[in-house]
C-alpha cells in the first residue's frame, strides 16, 4: 500500500492460470524454468516444485498463479529488457516439461518493457 | 544455365514422391507401432498410444506407443541381457555389424529418406543426399574407428607395466532431438555401439516414427537388446530413463533446462553425461568476398542462405550473418534475391527447398520471435509470417523464409529460434566482428568467410565456438569433432574421441618383479 506499483517481469495469461489451477490440483505445487538454445529451447518448462534443482546465479523472475518461475543468471541478462507472458499452445510440450493440459504446453510471449516501466524495474 | 532452362528443368523434374502409407508409396505405415525392445516389437505396458502426425499436412497418419517407466525398465531389462555378450563380442564381429546396419540403411535409403520427410517436413532432396548417407557413413566411420583405437601402455619402470584397456560402460540411456531424427539416432547409436555399450534410446516426441522404420531395417543384424527404442513423452520416459540407477552413462542433445536436468540426474547417480544444448552461430563475411564476382562469391552467398537449411531446425543454424558494413548492401542484395528464390511446399517433390516445421509448437515459437524482434526495432527485409500454400497443404507448417536486419543486443540475436529466421548485423572490422562473434551465451558451431587465410585462421581461433567452418558451412562429415563452447554443452560427438566418452579406462598395473616391496 502506497508504494508504487512495480510492473512485473512475468505474467500469466487467463489460459495459463486455469492450466496451474488444474496442473496444481492433480500434481501439487509446481514450478516453471525458461529455457533456452536448440530444438524447444525458449519454452517454458514447468516442474513438479523442487523437480529442477535452482542454481545460486539463477533468477526469480516473479510468480505465476503462486507458482515461482526462474530464468537463468546468463539469460536474465539478455532477456530482461522484456516482460515475458506465459500462455498456452497446441500440441504436447517437448523436453521434460508437464504439460498444461492434454495436448497443450506452456509458451512465453514477450512484451518489450516502455522506457519509463524500465526506470521503475530492479533486478530481482 | 539460363532461367529458360532453369523452368524447363523444374517443370520436367523428377516427380513427387507418394506420401508414406498411401498407394504406390516406397514407405509402408502400420496402424499403430510399439516399442522395439530386445529385437522384437512390444506393445507398451499400459496399452497407451499417441497419435503421430505429420507436418506436411497436419494430419494423422499412425500411432505409436505412448511408454510409460514400466516400457523404460523392459528396455533396460533387455539391454541389460544382451551387454555381457556385446561387450565381449570381437572387434572383427562388432565392427562387421555396424556395417551391416549401415549396409542394410543404404539398401533402403530411399524408404528411409521419404519416411524421414514426412515425419519431419525436411526436403526430400536433403534427406536423400545428406540424412541418410550421412548416416551411413557414420555407422562406417565407428565401424572402422573402433578397430583403429588402440589401448596404451606404459613402462613405469623396467619391471612395472601400466597397461590400459578400453571396457564398455554397459546400458546406456540416449535420448534425442526432433531435427535430425536418424542422423541424431546413427551420431549417438554408432559410437555407443562401437565402444561395446547397448543403448536405450527415446525419440523426440515430434519425431517418434522414422526411427522405428529403421529399426524395421536394422532389425535382422543387430543382436537383440543392443539397441531398443522407447517412445513417448520426455516428462515420463525421458525422465525414467535419465534417472534410473541401471544406465551407466546418459547422452542427450536439446534445450538448456533439460540438459541440467539431466546433469542433475546424472550427478545423483554419480554417472557421465554428455549434452548438446545448441547454439547461436555467427556467420561472418568479410568484406573480400566481394574482391571478385566468381564461383567463391556465389558458395559465400549460399552460405548466408543456409539459415534456411533443415527449415532452420538445426543447432548449428548459421542464424546471426554478420556481413561487413563495406560491403552489406551489395553482399545482401544477392542474398536476399537468392533467398526469394527459395521453392517453398511439399517437401517430397525433389525440386522443394523448404518444408515445413516440425510442429505447431515450432511454428508458434517462430511467430513470437519475429514478433518480438520487430517489437525491438528490428527490420523485415523478407518473409515474416506463416507460409499458407493451401491445398492438400492447407494444415502444413510453413513458414516464409525471414531475414530480420537488427544488433546483437536483441533477443532475436540471443536465441535459437529453431526456424528459417535469420538476423542480420554488421561490423566495421575484425575486432567489432570477433567482439559480436563472441558476445553470445552459445558456442557450438561459426563460420567465418574470406579470401584471406591468415584473417580466417585468426577468426578461427578467436571464436568461442567448437567448431568454425571456414568458407564453408552445415558439412558434418564423420571424423570432424562436434560439441560446444560456454552453454552449448558437455563433450563431443562425431570422432573417434566419443569412443573414449563411451567406454571406461581399465588399467592393469603389472609387477613382472619377484622383489617384495620390503616394507612389512
Amino acid at each position: 500500500m502506497g508504494e508504487p506499483a512495480v510492473v512485473p517481469r512475468v505474467v500469466a495469461t487467463p489460459a495459463a492460470l486455469a492450466a496451474i489451477g488444474h496442473l496444481m490440483v492433480e500434481r501439487g505445487p509446481l514450478m516453471f524454468f525458461q529455457s533456452g538454445g536448440c530444438c524447444d529451447g525458449s519454452l517454458p518448462m514447468c516442474f513438479e516444485d523442487g523437480e529442477f534443482r535452482v542454481g545460486d546465479r539463477d533468477v526469480l523472475l516473479g510468480t505465476v498463479g503462486g507458482s515461482p518461475f526462474y530464468i537463468d543468471g546468463r539469460q536474465y541478462e539478455v532477456w530482461k529488457h522484456t516482460q515475458l507472458i506465459l500462455d498456452v499452445g497446441d500440441g504436447e510440450p517437448e523436453g521434460f516439461s508437464l504439460p498444461a493440459a492434454d495436448g497443450k504446453h506452456f509458451v512465453i510471449r514477450s512484451r518489450v518493457f516502455d522506457p519509463e516501466e524500465l526506470a521503475t524495474l530492479a533486478d530481482p | 544455365m539460363t532461367e529458360e532452362n532453369e523452368s524447363v528443368t523444374v517443370e520436367s523434374g523428377p516427380a513427387p514422391f507418394v506420401p508414406p502409407g498411401q498407394p504406390g508409396s516406397v514407405v509402408e505405415v502400420k496402424p499403430r507401432y510399439g516399442n522395439f525392445i530386445g529385437g522384437t516389437w512390444v506393445a507398451p505396458v499400459k496399452g497407451q498410444y499417441m497419435t503421430n502426425v505429420s507436418p506436411v499436412n497436419g494430419k494423422p497418419f499412425c500411432e505409436v506407443a505412448r511408454s510409460t517407466a514400466e516400457d523404460v525398465e523392459l528396455a533396460l531389462d533387455a539391454a541389460h541381457q544382451a551387454k555381457d555378450a556385446w561387450g565381449e563380442t570381437s572387434l572383427t564381429e562388432r565392427s562387421a555389424v555396424l556395417n551391416r546396419i549401415a549396409d542394410a540403411i543404404e539398401a533402403n535409403l530411399e524408404m528411409l529418406a521419404v519416411a524421414e520427410t514426412w515425419e519431419n517436413g525436411k526436403p526430400v532432396r536433403e534427406t536423400l543426399a545428406a540424412d541418410i548417407p550421412l548416416a551411413v557413413d557414420h555407422f562406417r566411420y565407428f565401424a572402422g574407428a573402433t578397430r583403429s583405437l588402440e589401448g596404451r601402455s606404459t613402462e613405469i619402470d623396467k619391471d612395472t607395466v601400466a597397461y590400459h584397456f578400453h571396457e564398455p560402460l554397459g546400458v546406456v540411456g540416449q535420448i534425442i532431438p526432433f531435427n535430425f531424427p536418424l542422423l541424431m539416432a546413427a551420431w549417438k547409436i554408432a559410437p555407443a555401439l562401437a565402444a561395446g555399450n547397448c543403448t536405450v534410446l527415446k525419440p523426440a516426441s515430434p519425431t517418434p516414427w522414422s526411427i522405428l522404420k529403421l529399426a524395421e531395417v536394422i532389425a535382422d543384424v543387430v543382436p537383440p537388446g543392443v539397441i531398443n527404442i522407447v517412445t513417448g513423452p520426455g516428462g515420463e520416459i525421458g525422465k525414467a530413463l535419465a534417472t534410473s540407477p541401471r544406465i551407466a552413462k546418459i547422452g542427450f542433445t536439446g534445450e538448456t533446462t533439460t540438459g541440467r536436468l539431466i546433469m542433475q540426474y546424472a550427478a545423483e547417480n554419480i554417472i557421465p553425461s554428455t549434452t548438446e544444448l545448441g547454439g547461436k552461430s555467427p556467420n561472418i563475411f568479410f568484406a573480400d568476398v566481394m574482391d571478385e564476382d566468381d564461383e567463391y562469391l556465389d558458395k559465400a552467398v549460399e552460405g548466408l542462405v543456409l539459415y534456411a537449411f533443415n527449415k532452420g531446425e538445426v543447432c548449428t543454424c548459421p542464424s546471426r550473418a554478420l556481413i561487413q558494413e563495406s560491403v552489406y548492401d551489395r553482399f545482401m542484395e544477392r542474398a536476399l534475391d537468392r533467398i526469394g528464390k527459395i521453392r517453398q511446399g511439399n517437401p517430397l517433390d525433389p525440386t522443394t527447398m523448404i518444408g515445413p516445421q516440425v510442429s505447431t509448437q515450432q511454428l508458434e515459437k517462430i511467430t513470437s520471435y519475429v514478433d518480438i524482434g520487430q517489437q525491438e526495432g528490428a527490420e523485415c527485409l523478407i518473409g515474416g509470417k506463416r507460409a499458407e500454400l493451401g491445398g492438400e497443404f492447407e494444415g502444413g507448417y510453413y513458414f516464409e523464409p525471414t531475414v530480420l536486419k537488427g544488433h546483437n543486443k536483441m533477443r532475436v540475436f540471443q536465441e535459437e529460434i529453431f526456424g528459417p529466421v535469420l538476423a542480420v548485423t554488421t561490423f566495421a572490422d575484425e575486432e567489432e566482428a570477433l567482439a559480436i562473434a563472441n558476445d553470445t551465451l552459445y558456442g557450438l558451431g561459426a563460420g567465418v568467410w574470406t579470401r584471406n587465410g591468415n584473417l580466417a585462421y585468426r577468426m578461427g581461433r578467436g571464436i568461442k565456438a567448437g567448431r568454425v567452418w571456414t568458407n564453408c558451412f552445415h558439412l558434418y562429415p564423420a571424423g570432424a569433432a562436434f560439441g560446444g563452447y560456454k552453454i552449448s554443452g558437455v563433450g563431443r560427438e562425431n570422432h573417434q574421441m566419443m569412443l573414449e566418452h563411451y567406454s571406461q579406462t581399465k588399467n592393469l598395473l603389472v609387477s613382472y618383479s619377484t622383489k617384495p616391496l620390503g616394507f612389512f
